[in-house]
């Protein structure tokens, strides 16, 4: 389904938009090349030849040396709606995701309380359509209150919309539990979207268990805990026939036996998170939470290189943010009381870019795939510039240099893993589901034709 | 120095410059009048989270005999139990301007956020599990007196290394000071990659003959409801430090407090190898030094050793 059908947004006007001579790559489409990228009436009419879009009645971009890429989705978003609007909201979590150059965005559901009856999805599926910028989709949970004991109404949930299941932020500790749903999801469909982790193993931990933590003084998360989950949903979910998809993947083991299970035919798909691609837990050294604390925690070099290779081999076929807020008093407190999380909507695509792709660790053809890779596991329509297309479309420019934070942030929160870092690469303008989403307020626009 | 918030930052140099002035300190607490004006007018702030009575007691009485006027604050009755965070009690006790702030808290890398969020010079008197910087100074102050140099000593921290701030500081510093270190105990008490930090790791006693030095850490109880060792008595058997397993020329250290017949046998305590009467001793010198160095090391020249009293020094002087 297309992002439009499927999803909720504010309504807005459809755009009439050239891109003129912008360097278009769609690599799953098969697009490379300069063209005039024509947009009418929110869809992409036509890829002319340079300077030949007809741009009448259009407004022109002149973005001759600027990057014209799919745009992005996100399906890992934490919007805090309801109950922690103090952090995030439909319309500021929105607005940060369009300023990231992503088209479409799945919300998680722990929210307070957390989405588990239809009332919630309808009630959040109405606030949508008055306040986001970009179209989204609710996640239910597969546990009431997410206590990981009873399942949700998980029929009348998919029909009051939810996109899928997911208690993230918590796992389904029991197996149990975990196997009843992946049995039930026959009756009502929708992915279940694993956050993975044995909280046995995990314990009181605040960090990746390694060198770091040894000389940190502070509680190790083993990758154990994560991998042997991984390894148990992967098996009940071959057992049921059932379709998962492994949240944030983190730890070396977890990327083999994902690979593993793949290849036995087991309905799975996986995404990476783009601190977890860029960072290690060196980075907790400076026992900063704002921008280092997160669940699941940096791991090791090895960890992330295998991470990479995941993602250049297809295990891992999307990148997801889990973009989650916090305010400054859950943050500005020492390292093992501090909330979990930070946010990334506004900064994957840059520091992707400027971690992985300048120094050559990818390419950009395969970043702007995994960027656009988390609609399919979902069910959801892969954006794309081909000609006929709902117009998703995130303007990029690769040479641009800015600072994180020096201009604040969509976001209501501040807890950027990237927050002072120089990035290279910025998101210029975003069309999602054929409308004008977001334009850098320093960016200036050609004139009408 | 304008912080003391762990031994990680410090380099050999500086852990010997905090040495040498508690060295002269030393001679000052040889005197009838054991008080030196350095600090008259300044303000140290002690901030205590968790309980604690060496390491509160000692930098307190250092701060009164350096002069200083003392503010000291425990968490319990205090509006930290009123729920203030860190943050707002740190910015309350900043408006009456103190020199330092001595601070100790439960969790890791606090007194760094409290350095970044007052101009007082902060000290770490330990935080969660991470660090206890004037813990491993003493130590260090307390073997240098008894050996002349750490260089080429072979230290064995035995115990609960996991849940031991002592352990981490002392490894770094014993390590920066020239020394090989091993850590002891049971797998569940020694964290996953320690070697790392350049140690040794052992699980077993057998080979504690091969150390001139034998740390011991304490056992804490609540660690038998997690599995982490079956029993008190099973831990004893393995890894207390007794006479039998000591033999006379090595030297025996422990941070305190001691649970007498866990992690060291009675006799041992006693044992004149020990050298836990003077770690204790050492404490108030060392945080004499440490206070001193913050607050007015840069600017006054190092004042004169032992035995060469010819030149007057700031500290030389009675209050």
């Amino acid at each position: 389904m297309s992002l439009a059908d499927a999803l909720d947004m504010r309504p807005g006007e459809d755009a009439n938009v050239v891109l003129r001579r912008a360097s278009v790559l769609d690599p799953v489409a098969g697009i490379e090349g300069v063209h005039d990228v024509v947009v009418r009436d929110g869809r992409i009419a036509e890829l002319a030849a340079p300077g030949e879009g007809e741009a009448e009645g259009a407004e022109l971009v002149e973005a001759e040396g600027l990057h014209a890429f799919p745009a992005f989705f996100d399906p890992h978003v934490h919007l805090r709606a309801p109950g922690q609007e103090h952090k995030e909201d439909v319309e500021t979590g929105t607005r940060a995701a369009a300023a990231g150059g992503y088209c479409g965005i799945l919300a998680m559901a722990n929210t307070e309380p957390p989405v588990s009856t239809a009332a919630d999805v309808v009630a959040l599926r109405e606030l949508a359509r008055a306040d986001a910028s970009v179209p989204v989709g609710f996640l239910a949970t597969v546990t009431r209150e997410m206590a990981g004991e009873e399942l949700t109404e998980m029929v009348e949930l998919r029909e009051a919309g939810a996109l899928g299941f997911s208690d993230d932020g918590l796992p389904i500790a029991s197996a149990r539990v975990m196997r009843r749903a992946l049995q039930y999801q026959r009756l009502c469909g929708g992915t279940i979207a694993l956050h993975e982790e044995d909280p046995e193993l995990s314990g009181d931990g605040v960090m990746h268990e390694g060198p770091v933590s040894a000389a940190l003084g502070l509680a190790g998360i083993p990758s154990v805990s994560e991998s042997t989950t991984i390894a148990r949903d992967a098996a009940l979910a071959a057992y049921e026939d059932a379709r998962i998809h492994v949240q944030h993947l983190s730890a070396a083991e977890s990327v083999e036996i994902v690979r593993a299970a793949k290849a036995a035919g087991v309905r799975i798909s996986a995404e990476a998170s783009p601190h977890h691609l860029c960072l290690t837990d060196e980075a907790v050294r400076s026992l900063d939470p704002r921008r280092f604390k997160m669940n699941p925690p940096l791991r090791s070099e090895a960890d992330r290189q295998a991470l990479i290779a995941g993602l250049r081999d297809g295990t891992i076929e999307c990148i997801a943010t889990d973009h989650a807020p916090h305010s400054s008093e859950e943050k500005d407190v020492p390292f093992e009381q501090a909330a979990m999380g930070v946010t990334g909507l506004e900064t994957a695509f840059a520091a992707l870019h400027t971690e992985l792709v300048l120094p050559g660790a990818i390419g950009l053809e395969l970043l702007v795939e995994r960027l656009a890779g988390g609609a399919a596991p979902f069910g959801l329509d892969r954006p794309t510039l081909a000609p006929g297309a709902e117009a998703n479309v995130a303007l990029c420019d690769l040479a641009a240099e800015w600072t994180v934070g020096e201009d604040g942030y969509e976001s209501r929160s501040q807890n950027s893993w990237c927050a002072g870092r120089t990035l290279t690469g910025r998101v210029l303008m975003t069309l999602a589901a054929g409308r004008v989403a977001f334009r850098l307020r320093s960016f200036s626009l050609g004139v009408a034709a | 120095m304008r912080h003391l918030l762990g031994i990680e930052q410090l380099s050999r140099e500086e852990i010997e410059t905090i040495l040498d002035r508690a060295e002269s300190f030393a001679e000052v607490g040889r005197r009838d009048i054991k008080k030196v004006p350095t600090l008259r007018g300044r303000t140290v702030v002690s901030l205590f989270y968790e309980s604690s009575t060496r390491t509160s007691s000692s930098f307190e009485l250092a701060a009164k005999r350096l002069s200083a006027d003392l503010v000291s604050v425990k968490a319990s009755g205090s509006s930290v139990e009123k729920g203030e965070s860190l943050k707002d009690t740190v910015a309350t006790l900043s408006a009456y301007d103190p020199a330092a702030i001595v601070i100790r808290h439960p969790y890791a890398g606090a007194a760094q956020m409290v350095a970044g969020w007052t101009t007082a010079s902060v000290v770490n008197a330990g935080d969660g599990k991470h660090e206890h910087p004037s813990q491993a100074l003493l130590d260090v102050y307390t073997l240098r007196r008894r050996l002349g140099s750490l260089e080429g000593t072979r230290i064995w921290i035995v115990g609960d290394v996991l849940h031991s701030r002592v352990a981490r500081s002392n490894l770094i510093a014993f390590r920066r000071m020239g020394a090989e270190v091993t850590v002891c105990g049971p797998p569940t008490l020694i964290p996953r990659g320690i070697e790392e930090l350049g140690c040794e790791v052992s699980h077993s006693l057998e080979r504690l003959g091969e150390a001139e030095v034998v740390y011991a850490l304490r056992m804490q109880r609540e660690r038998m409801s997690d599995s982490f060792v079956p029993s008190l008595r099973e831990y004893a058997a393995s890894f207390q430090i007794d006479t039998r397993r000591l033999n006379p020329r090595q030297l025996l250290m422990h941070p305190g407090p001691v649970n007498r017949g866990v992690e060291i046998s009675a006799e041992a305590i006693d044992s004149p190898q020990s050298l836990i009467a003077e770690q204790v001793a050492a404490g108030l010198v060392v945080r004499m030094a440490i206070l001193y160095e913050l607050l007015a090391g840069g600017e006054h020249p190092v004042p004169a050793r032992e035995g060469d009293a010819a030149q007057p020094t700031p500290i030389g002087q009675p209050a």
